[in-house]
């Protein structure tokens, strides 16, 4: 059987495997991607499309601000577009406790140099009078842009290709080998041929189902799935610029320039990461709707026309496992982005392709090392009963 | 004790949901109130009678007698049956069945959501009109055939005053005799299918040559008044400015035709809903002849986990074919849960369905869906009516997207089927110009998936939810 060599392998082809063959094109490796499905296809897809900065974890920070900036020339850079509009962010607080979390975010965000700003109840409804009486303060990010998740991953499929990357759908990796410094993949494609691959450096972005690439070369992610909670209405009347989002993340809208609103809220899902299935359960979504009319009410006359969430890949501290493998020299995880892939991804990608070509990044990645697993200590601090259904499957989160 | 055990076997315990009050549904709901077994029938419309039997609306006189002609006294049989299941059953009308989820029918008024536990649900959910799009089709005044018929059904209103029926569907001789005997004018029925692909289904057709004379006695009332009738002509556009006022067809010996008209009702058949189907779980499969998907099912209806399918929302056979498989799904629910028996010959009902889906292959086989249209059609013409996207449009979001075309990814690249309907009118085009674009005319079509809710939901039904 004859195989076919490459510089790197990257196994996934979501935003960040598609991101990061990107990367690394123009640096001028050779790459190849292998995507069981189609470029996109799983949760890469499905996000509610939101470039949020503000609220994101200290740690998280000053990635998510270099991503930004890749993000704002990403249309001219990839000459397509993928709808990005920035038009801020807006966290919502109900109560007294929302609001402490406005101000706590307020101090961390303006520490990195972003311009938040903080509205009282008054200054909330003057300025987006469609808000109700519900919403107690309010935290305006001007920085915070939105993009149109689906089509993000082919949009960097496509600069990929052209800039020489090979991108293979449909192909299945049966298995990886390493020795003599290289590895070997073995792929069966859709008709059924199998294929072999060598590669000096293997990146697993497989998304949720990284784990079982990582545990093959002793690496135990603690990772689980789990699925965001989408609605879309049909369209109208344009009204809300920026994301609304209450701070708690019950509820999150934003109105596209079609006119549609997204509407998505926590708790996230439980999904069926081994067959692959996903629904958004029918009460779910009334619960959601009816979130919604409380700090919306004109949104009572219109219709949702369709709901779908996906196969997203978390771990508990909800940040991503990015850089080097522990174990296995050439090996590099890009996964475990935990709900963050979106708007995390072009800077990930900077991140490992620099990794790989130069062994050193500028990216602010240590955080994310996953021998953070391993490692004894103070776990973060998170709100997980707001961010996961009690049903989500989670190893580490302790139940009842 | 003795009490006891007989209040564990009594069948209430066993929730049965019907979805669609229909000819299937109500033959369904008939057979299993016989039984007494607990029934609740959801239908979307006020009245009970689906497409096929629908009633004109409350406090409308409509002389259905003169409409039906001798259709009539089959539709008066069966509101006097439906009238007196509907009493015997939990008929609930006015409800959306808009999910299928966790062993629950959900179900929606204007201002309430609730879920339907069930054990066996049966599927009656019907069809809708199948359209290729037509230069011109989103021009008001262009009306389906269904929903031409349902206009003048429900409320007696005619769509325009000369009406040009047109299409490839066996519904048209129907729809345009409708309409000469509510009093509109017809200015022409344009059928797409050559007559000679009718002759040739006739072996098909004549096993059930009830339906058939049926059919011929439109053809010759059409005549008899002196309608214009056209075969094998290919319709090319639907003109005018702000209104219709125009269908231009080419005749088969290449001769143009323009018919003027202030409206035109036109389809290619029928597609099932199967919607809910897929939202429950079931297989469907591609049915190369109706060139539809279908669920996938036993003679009688059964789609495994409790779930029964009935009627048009299965496989499209028509009013006659709807209520027998009614009976079929409804007796294979009884003996599945091993409830009481009713006293009908199930071995006859099956040969007798057979024999009518035998009949409705061969008018499908006879007037044929266009898919080679999907090809021809101009960039300019609209394919997605809720969100406006054209054949060009959906063509440059295939030539970008290269390597393998599936419509799905097309939807998120084009918006095509992204609208209010969900892709329920602009997905069997959508999925002829994709196979176009792959040149693999023979392959199975791909088919958009489904979320729910099926049909669009009104948000605020959810203000009764505490949030």
């Amino acid at each position: 059987m004859s195989s076919i060599d490459f510089d790197v392998a990257i196994i996934g082809g979501g935003l960040v495997g598609c991101m990061t063959a990107y990367a690394l094109r123009k640096r001028g490796r050779s790459v190849v991607v292998l995507e069981r499905g189609h470029v996109g296809g799983e949760s890469s897809g499905v996000s509610f499309g939101s470039l949020r900065l503000q609220g994101q974890h200290d740690a998280e920070l000053p990635l998510a601000l270099r991503a930004q900036d890749i993000w704002e020339s990403i249309e001219a850079e990839l000459g397509e577009s993928v709808e990005f509009v920035r038009h801020g962010h807006v966290h919502l607080a109900l109560n007294a406790e929302h609001h402490a979390r406005l101000e706590n975010n307020a101090r961390q965000c303006r520490a990195q140099g972003m311009d938040i700003t903080l509205l009282d109840r008054d200054m909330t409804l003057r300025r987006w009078p469609f808000l109700s009486g519900e919403v107690v303060a309010s935290s305006w990010s001007s920085r915070d842009a939105v993009v149109n998740p689906r089509l993000v991953a082919p949009a960097f499929a496509r600069a990929a290709q052209r800039h020489g990357a090979i991108i293979r759908e449909g192909v299945n990796v049966l298995g990886v080998e390493h020795g003599g410094g290289r590895f070997s993949l073995h792929g069966r494609t859709g008709d059924g041929a199998v294929e072999i691959i060598t590669c000096e450096a293997l990146i697993n972005a497989a998304g949720a189902w990284s784990g079982t690439l990582a545990a093959q070369f002793g690496e135990t992610i603690p990772l689980f799935a789990a699925g965001p909670a989408e609605l879309v209405t049909e369209p109208v009347p344009p009204f809300a610029a920026p994301v609304m989002h209450v701070v708690d993340g019950s509820i999150l809208f934003r109105q596209t320039s079609r006119g549609n609103v997204i509407i998505a809220g926590h708790p996230r899902l439980s999904v069926d990461a081994e067959a692959r299935r996903s629904r958004v359960p029918p009460d779910k979504i009334v619960t959601n709707l009816a979130r919604l009319v409380a700090i919306v009410p004109k949104m009572r006359a219109h219709h949702v026309i369709r709901s779908w969430t996906g196969i997203e890949g978390y771990v508990e501290d909800m940040m991503p496992v990015l850089g080097p493998s522990a174990t296995t020299p050439g090996l590099y995880h890009a996964c475990a982005f935990s709900g963050h892939g979106l708007q995390l991804g072009p800077a990930a990608a900077v991140a490992i392709a620099e990794l790989i070509t130069d062994g050193a990044t500028t990216m602010p990645i240590a955080p994310f090392d996953i021998r953070r697993f391993f490692a004894s200590g103070q776990p973060r601090t998170l709100h997980l009963a707001e961010e996961f259904q009690d049903d989500v499957r989670s190893p580490h989160i302790g139940r009842g | 004790m003795e009490c006891r055990s007989r209040l564990l076997q009594t069948p209430a315990l066993t929730r049965i949901v019907i979805v669609g009050a229909g000819p299937a549904g109500i033959a369904a709901a008939e057979l299993l109130s016989r039984a007494s077994v607990e029934v609740t029938l959801i239908d979307e419309a006020l009245h009970p009678g689906g497409q096929y039997h629908r009633a004109p609306a409350s406090g409308l006189n409509l002389d259905m007698g003169r409409l039906l002609g001798a259709g009539y006294v089959e539709y008066k049989t069966f509101h006097k049956d439906a009238a007196a299941v509907c009493a015997k059953v939990d008929y609930r009308p006015g409800m959306l069945a808009w999910s299928v989820h966790g062993g629950a029918v959900h179900v929606a008024s204007r201002s309430a959501t609730q879920a339907l536990g069930f054990d066996a649900l049966i599927l009656a959910t019907g069809a809708t009109d199948r359209i290729m799009p037509v230069p011109g089709w989103t021009l008001p005044g262009v009306f389906t055939l269904g929903g031409a018929q349902a206009l003048l059904k429900d409320q007696g209103c005619l769509i325009g005053r000369r009406v040009v029926v047109c299409g490839s569907s066996p519904l048209l001789y129907l729809a345009a005799v409708q309409y000469l005997r509510a009093g509109g004018e017809v200015a022409a029925v344009i059928d797409t299918t050559r007559f000679l692909d009718k002759l040739r289904a006739l072996p098909d057709m004549l096993v059930a040559p009830n339906v058939l004379s049926s059919g011929l006695r439109h053809l010759v009332e059409l005549k008899r008044r002196g309608v214009k009738i056209v075969h094998g002509a290919t319709i090319d556009v639907f003109e005018g400015e702000g209104r219709v006022a125009a269908v231009l067809c080419t005749l088969p010996n290449a001769a143009p035709l323009r018919i003027a008209c202030d409206a035109v009702a036109y389809g290619h058949g029928l597609r099932p809903e199967t919607q809910l189907a897929e939202l429950a779980g079931c297989a469907l499969r591609y049915d190369a002849v109706q060139r539809n998907h279908v669920p996938d099912t036993d003679l009688d209806g059964r789609a495994g986990q409790g779930i029964y399918i009935a009627g048009d929302g299965g496989t499209i056979g028509g009013g006659q074919a709807a209520a027998v498989s009614g009976s079929l799904a409804a007796a294979a629910v009884l003996r599945d849960f091993g409830l009481s028996t009713v006293d009908i010959d199930l071995a006859a009902r099956r040969r007798l369905l057979q024999r009518l889906r035998r009949f409705q292959r061969g008018l499908a086989t006879a007037f044929r869906w266009p898919s080679e249209r999907a090809m021809l059609l101009d960039d300019a013409v609209i394919l997605c009516r809720c969100e406006n996207v054209t054949f060009g449009e959906v063509r440059a979001a295939l030539d970008q997207q290269g390597g393998t075309a599936e419509v799905n990814r097309i939807k998120a690249a084009s918006r095509c089927g992204m609208g209010r309907c969900q892709g329920r009118f602009c997905g069997a085009g959508l999925a002829e110009v994709v196979a176009a674009s792959a040149q693999q005319s023979d392959r199975e079509r791909d088919r958009l998936r489904v979320q729910a809710p099926i049909k669009p939901l009104p948000i605020s039904l959810a203000m009764d939810v505490s949030p």
